[in-house]
């Protein structure tokens, strides 16, 4: 056990620690059924991956298990090489600046304009934002919200929220990138273009998981699948 | 919409130009809603009762400090006439014995006339008061700043002068400075009190804004944010809203006084004028009256800041 701890923390400061690594995990809802039963897996650093399973399955479940905002009934969960059962408040601020997120239903603060809402994890991190406007507008543009970066999200479309979501969790150019159906509110071509960007960030070093169940995208891309079902996951390589 | 070459964003190309002001510092928390504004009147209310308070408590010991110099400035000797005795050479030998005590800048004494003439509002113009006894006062200015001890006076007058008896208004001073002190007492107590009240209101205001909040919370620690920053952000909204709050109630207090000020010295000319101002002095505050409404208006406005703070950083812990 002394030697796996070792082991991990040596490969945690090498950058080799998988991202997420889970063992055994089950989680349930209150008193309701386990959702999800004896996940075993790991996602590696810079590795590309999709999530699929049928609607209900436990998607947005296990990303919001990653997150820390759901804990695991049972089993372990460690993050970067640590067992974030025993994390401190500080920990725990520290792995989600290492994270970045596309919700499912963007989560996008409405008295913000769309500028403000990409630029805000640079803001919380108490960045100037001189330092960090021309970055922020050139995402804006390559994700085509270029000319609406002054609007508040509830004018936006669907599809302009989802992109300003992705940008928001990809200003930070995060070590792990979780996105919920990104590209379930636009057409084809944008899909496609969004993917690309996707694949860019991995290529830069991120770790990808990309939640979905639009087939036509997963197909684009040969890369490992999580298929959830019956609460089960199995590894489609 | 033409797709730029790379998506690579750790190059941030200067080809096109940035919009000019991209900057709104939009607040992170949105507390300038419904609650927000009743929460500035409330606070404005309590500023200006605690204002009130503690103007009427610093009138108070203004006036009561300038009444205890100007009469403990001046004692009196008083001396009764007695058959046995001549009034006159009493009155000497007791002015005399005054003129020789420590700290003694001026010894003025009654003549018969005087004395009658105080008598007067009592007894009526008119009367013959050669068969009364009227006794005659000896008024001895003190010099400033000095707080002399009389009992040698008192000593002397007793052994020499029986009929004469000193006065140094010790009695009177220590009522009045009990009653001014009580009266400030109460002053403070009442404005610990609103203070205390607007606290509970921001405690309560701030849960609200909370709890209206979660989505925001929620999402700005998703993104990174500490439980500090986001605590610091409500405390930066709180503490602009309190600011108003006391602001105004401040000005309506600093208002209110200048007004009663000219009430007053409308009044001057009228006798009851008069009496009032024997009672509070003129109404105008001096300079420190004004600092203590804008010192009440900063502390309102600073405990705010800290309440809310305290509130928030107390919600995310329980919220885990
Ligand atoms: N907060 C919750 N409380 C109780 N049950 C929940 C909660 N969230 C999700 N569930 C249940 O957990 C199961 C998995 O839900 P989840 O949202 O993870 O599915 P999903 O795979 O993301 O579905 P979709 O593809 O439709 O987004 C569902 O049966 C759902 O009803
Ligand atoms: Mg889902």
């Amino acid at each position: 056990m002394q030697r796996v701890k070792a082991l991990y923390e040596n490969e945690f400061d090498q950058g080799l620690a998988p991202a997420v690594h889970f063992e055994n995990v089950g989680v349930r809802y209150g008193m309701g059924p386990e959702v999800l039963r004896d996940l075993t897996f790991s996602i590696e650093p810079r590795s590309f991956q999709f999530l699929t399973g049928p609607s209900g399955a436990g998607k947005t479940t296990l990303l919001r298990l990653i997150l820390l905002s759901v804990r695991p009934t049972r089993g372990l969960v460690s993050l970067f090489g640590q067992d974030v059962s025993k994390i401190s408040k500080d920990g725990l601020t520290a792995l989600r600046r290492r994270m970045g997120v596309v919700f499912q239903d963007f989560r996008l603060l409405d008295h913000l304009t769309t500028y403000e809402n990409v630029a805000l994890p640079l803001r919380v991190q108490g960045k100037e934002e001189a330092s960090y406007r021309a970055e922020v507008v050139e995402l804006l543009r390559w994700v085509g919200l270029g000319d609406r970066m002054h609007v508040l999200p509830p004018v936006l479309s669907g599809g302009e929220k989802q992109r300003a979501a992705i940008a928001r969790a990809l200003i930070v150019r995060p070590d792990l990138l979780l996105a919920d159906e990104p590209t379930g509110n636009v057409d084809p071509s944008l899909a496609r273009r969004l993917l690309r960007l996707f694949i860019e960030l991995n290529r830069l070093g991120t770790s990808v998981v990309i939640a979905t169940h639009d087939f036509s995208l997963m197909d684009q891309l040969n890369v490992r699948r999580l298929v959830l079902g019956d609460g089960h996951l199995h590894i489609d390589a | 919409m033409s797709e730029p070459s790379s998506p690579n964003p750790r190059q941030p190309p200067a080809e096109r130009p940035l919009p000019a002001s991209l900057r709104r510092n939009a607040p992170l928390v949105p507390v300038e809603s419904a609650g927000g504004r009743a929460l500035a009147a409330v606070i404005a209310i309590l500023t200006f009762l605690a204002a009130l308070c503690a103007g009427g408590a610093e009138l108070v010991a203004a006036s009561s400090a300038q009444w205890q110099s100007a009469v403990s400035r001046e004692i009196t000797i008083q001396v009764r006439p007695q058959a046995q005795r001549s009034i006159e050479a009493d009155i000497e030998q007791a002015v005399s014995l005054a003129r020789r005590a420590p700290g003694v800048e001026e010894v003025q004494t009654f003549s018969k006339a005087e004395s009658e003439r105080l008598l007067e509002p009592w007894l009526g113009t008119g009367l013959d008061f050669s068969d009364l006894p009227v006794p005659r006062l000896i008024v001895i200015k003190l010099q400033e700043g000095t707080q002399p001890d009389f009992s040698g006076l008192r000593q002397a007058l007793r052994e020499k002068v029986p009929t004469a008896s000193l006065d140094d208004h010790a009695l009177w001073l220590t009522r009045l400075s009990t009653m001014a002190n009580t009266v400030i007492v109460v002053g403070l107590v009442l404005v610990i009190l609103v203070l205390v009240a607007a606290s509970l209101a921001v405690t309560f205001a701030t849960r609200g804004a909370m709890a209206g909040n979660r989505e925001v919370v929620d999402v700005l620690h998703f993104v990174g944010a500490n439980d500090d920053y986001i605590a610091r952000e409500f405390q930066r909204r709180f503490f602009r809203l309190g600011l108003r709050g006391s602001a105004m109630g401040a000005g309506a207090a600093l208002i209110v006084t200048i007004i009663l000020g000219m009430l007053t010295r409308s009044w001057r000319a009228s006798p009851a004028g008069d009496q009032l101002e024997a009672l509070f002095g003129s109404f105008s505050i001096g300079w420190r009256g004004y600092a203590t409404v804008i010192l009440i208006a900063l502390i309102v406005a600073f405990i705010t800041a800290a309440i809310s703070r305290l509130t928030v950083r107390r919600f995310l812990n329980e919220a885990g």
